[in-house]
């Protein structure tokens, strides 16, 4: 008689279906389906979606193609609480390189509006979070992982990165930083 | 070998005494784990509120990994072990296989979850309960949650046993009933996620003794969470088959439909597990293939059997109601239902928020480029905090009221605060979900110990209205925290000084159950329900929309590709 109970009916599975039963059950497989669609949609149209574009790193590879991008572009030397930070400004279209570490992301790009980068993220000990604020991207970034993400920022500012995947005792000082120009200055 | 029973005069349930002994001693281990847990997550909650901040960092995060392994693993499966049998032994009326093996599984899990909490309590293994690699842990902290998984590992296939016992002495007849069919679902998903455990833990104890060299990050995470995930799915299974459970205890509630549960319970073992990959979403070197199948279609088929449970289990109850005479308009059946019953009210604040709060914000981070806006903010335990403590304990609490006079023999203790319990607890907990939901959409961190960044050369100031809602997760945090210190002090108070109750008839020999006879034709013409529906459909449009203005947040963005 209850769920408790073994089913009063042993051949329970040809009882009839409640009618609004099955029908809340069609209605939640079609709100399913669309949600799929969505996704699968959103790649084809939507503006935001997490590349693929992967390759498998050293940190010792990945951090010499990040100083070979500082050396070339960094147009000014940063400095924050006695903290140095070369500020690179690369061209457009070009790769630039996060190195994600105990505890800061290095270095810090500007950037122009409306204008598409190569991002590359990857850790050179244990795993960071990519978190880009006020905007709210949150990418998780692997030590030995080379992720290349192709970003296009639509506003101009100042983006901090914190971390957000714990990595010990100095992980609240992990926080980049990253300009956005509007374009021509 | 001879089995003792004992008839409940309370319930009518039959016990099993060894089994009956092992469910005892299985839940007042969970309860300790919780009370571990729960002095964790004041001192969590405390520091994450911005304006005490009460603990050191190092402090903090060895408290945050005790709470997340203390509550996640060592009470929620004590409990679900007890679960197991009660569903097993019990309901089916009949002898537990293998009671000494049972012993030796308890003292498994007991002598685990006692290493892995001095692993973590001596320091330097702050690695929080996901472990991720390449952060180490000291030995003897995998070791502990490995013992604990072979405890448990044998627990489920003593409850195995125990249905093959039932079956072949004939306790009962037809199908098992539908909570032990979900319990079942639930040991079947577990074998698979303590499989799943064992592939990655083991390897990670082998590599902090040194004898592996590397483990590749990824490779962990993917594999890591096909356990943290789907550990999660044993909670879901068991918490819908204690819904299902109290129903029936409370209502004489019947199915609506044992086909369409039961399905529902089959979809979980087929769909549940591969939902945990999207803990996956923003990480790198997994296509986007592999993500949208393994997330939506597979992990929809999931949503589903949830969104049939959540409909099916209060119209079971709503058409209980109607058989009973409460007709009246839409809502009668609801508002004459006993709301001062905890077992059932905790259990009808476990569905609903397990369903608004956990179930919509859970399909936001499964979409693949919504997660994006959440993965690791507090947007996730927000999430879990719906799902596994809405969910999952508040269920198990409220089953625990019904446990103490039918299992402990005692009476109950305190009458007036259980009244008031699940509402203080439920609610202050739904409002703890909500704000950490409010602080993940503005970007604040999980796992973090200072949103004001002390000491970082660049920090970043959060909007106030993110301190506001740390600070209310604070607060809230705080009453929910004690709501279930002191339902802990109940619990214990009433097993160490309730008045003792009646045994009950002891005997040797099962008593095969008595079913009442079919009404031919399917059970006569049951109610419809209406008013089910009626709050099914709200559910719907405010999932949808939730949905929709994420989309809409997300196209503000930058473009990514």
């Amino acid at each position: 008689m209850s769920a408790i109970l073994p089913p009063s009916e042993r051949i329970w599975w040809n009882q009839p279906i409640d009618k609004l039963e099955f029908t809340w059950i069609a209605i939640a497989l079609v709100w399913s389906l669309a949600m799929f669609v969505m996704m699968i949609w959103w790649h084809i149209y939507g503006n935001q979606n997490l590349a693929n574009e992967t390759y498998k790193t050293t940190k010792e590879m990945y951090a010499a193609k990040a100083q070979a991008v500082v050396d070339q572009y960094t147009v000014r030397t940063g400095t924050e609480a006695e903290k140095q930070f070369p500020i690179v400004k690369p061209p457009a279209g070009s790769d630039i390189y996060m190195i994600g570490r105990l505890w800061d992301w290095w270095p810090i790009y500007e950037l122009e509006q409306g204008k598409t980068y190569k991002l590359h993220l990857s850790a050179m000990d244990y795993m960071h979070g990519f978190s880009l604020q006020p905007q709210n991207i949150n990418i998780q970034v692997h030590p030995n992982y080379d992720h290349v993400i192709k970003i296009t920022p639509n506003q101009a500012g100042v983006y901090s990165i914190v971390c957000n995947e714990y990595c010990g005792i100095g992980h609240h000082t992990m926080v980049g930083r990253m300009y956005v120009t509007k374009g021509g200055e | 070998m001879t089995t003792t029973y004992r008839i409940c005069p309370r319930s009518g349930l039959q016990f099993d005494k060894d089994a009956e002994k092992l469910m005892r001693w299985h839940a007042v281990a969970g309860v300790l784990a919780l009370l571990l847990g729960g002095i964790m997550a004041l001192g969590v909650i405390l520091t994450r509120w911005p304006a005490v901040k009460l603990l050191e960092a190092d402090v903090f995060y060895m408290w945050l990994t005790a709470h997340g392994i203390n509550m996640l693993i060592f009470w929620i499966i004590f409990f679900e072990m007890a679960v197991l049998l009660f569903a097993s032994s019990t309901l089916l009326r009949c002898r537990m296989a293998t009671p000494k093996l049972g012993w030796v599984s308890f003292w498994l899990m007991a002598i685990g979850a006692i290493m892995t909490n001095v692993a973590i309590f001596s320091g330097e293994s702050s690695v929080m309960f996901t472990s991720y690699v390449p952060m180490q842990a000291k030995w003897h902290f995998y070791l502990g949650i490995i013992l604990f998984a072979v405890g448990a590992l044998i627990t489920c296939f003593i409850f195995l046993g125990t249905l093959v016992v039932a079956k072949a002495e004939k306790t009962y007849e037809g199908s098992i009933p539908l909570v032990t069919f979900g319990a079942l679902t639930a040991c079947i998903i577990a074998i698979f996620t303590i499989a799943s455990g064992a592939v990655i833990l083991i390897p990670t104890f082998l590599w902090s003794l040194g004898y592996i060299r590397e483990i590749d990050s990824l490779m962990y995470r993917t594999v890591w969470w096909a356990l943290g995930h789907s550990s999660q799915q044993i909670n879901v299974s068991a918490h819908v088959a204690i819904w299902y459970a109290i129903a029936a205890i409370v209502f004489g509630a019947k199915p609506m439909s044992e086909k369409v549960s039961r399905t529902a319970y089959f979809l979980y073992i087929l769909f549940l597990q591969l939902a945990s990959a999207h803990h996956l979403l923003s990480d790198p070197g997994l296509g986007s293939e592999w993500k949208v199948v393994n997330t939506s279609y597979f992990m929809y088929f999931a949503v589903l059997a949830s969104m049939i449970h959540g409909m099916t289990v209060p119209g079971a109850i709503e058409q209980a109601q109607r058989l009973k005479g409460y007709n009246k308009g839409l809502f009668e059946w609801l508002r004459k239902a006993p709301w001062g019953n905890p077992a059932f009210s905790a259990m009808f604040l476990s569905l609903i928020g397990f369903g608004f709060l956990g179930g919509i914000s859970g399909v936001m981070m499964g979409a693949e480029q919504l997660n994006m806006l959440i993965h690791n903010t507090i947007y996730v335990p927000g999430h879990f905090h719906a799902t596994v403590v809405i969910g999952t304990t508040l269920a198990f609490m409220g089953l625990t009221y019904f446990l103490v006079p039918v299992l402990f023999k005692r009476e109950l203790l305190f009458p007036g605060y259980a009244k008031m319990f699940p509402y203080l607890f439920g609610l202050s907990m739904y409002m703890v979900a909500l704000v950490m939901m409010g602080a993940g959409t503005l970007g604040v961190s999980r796992r973090h110990w200072d949103m004001a960044f002390a000491g970082a050369p660049m920090a970043y100031e959060w909007p106030g209205a993110a301190y506001l809602m740390m600070g209310l997760t604070g607060i809230f945090g705080v009453i929910a925290c004690v709501s279930a210190g002191l339902w802990i002090l109940q619990i214990v108070f009433s097993l160490l000084f309730g008045k003792k109750l009646e045994e009950g008839e002891t005997r040797s020999t099962p008593i095969p159950l008595t079913l009442p006879a079919p009404t031919p034709g399917g059970a006569a013409h049951p109610p419809a329900t209406p008013g089910t529906m009626v709050l099914a459909l709200i559910f719907l449009t405010a999932f949808i929309l939730y949905y929709f203005v994420n989309w809409k947040y997300l196209s503000s963005l930058w473009g990514m590709a």
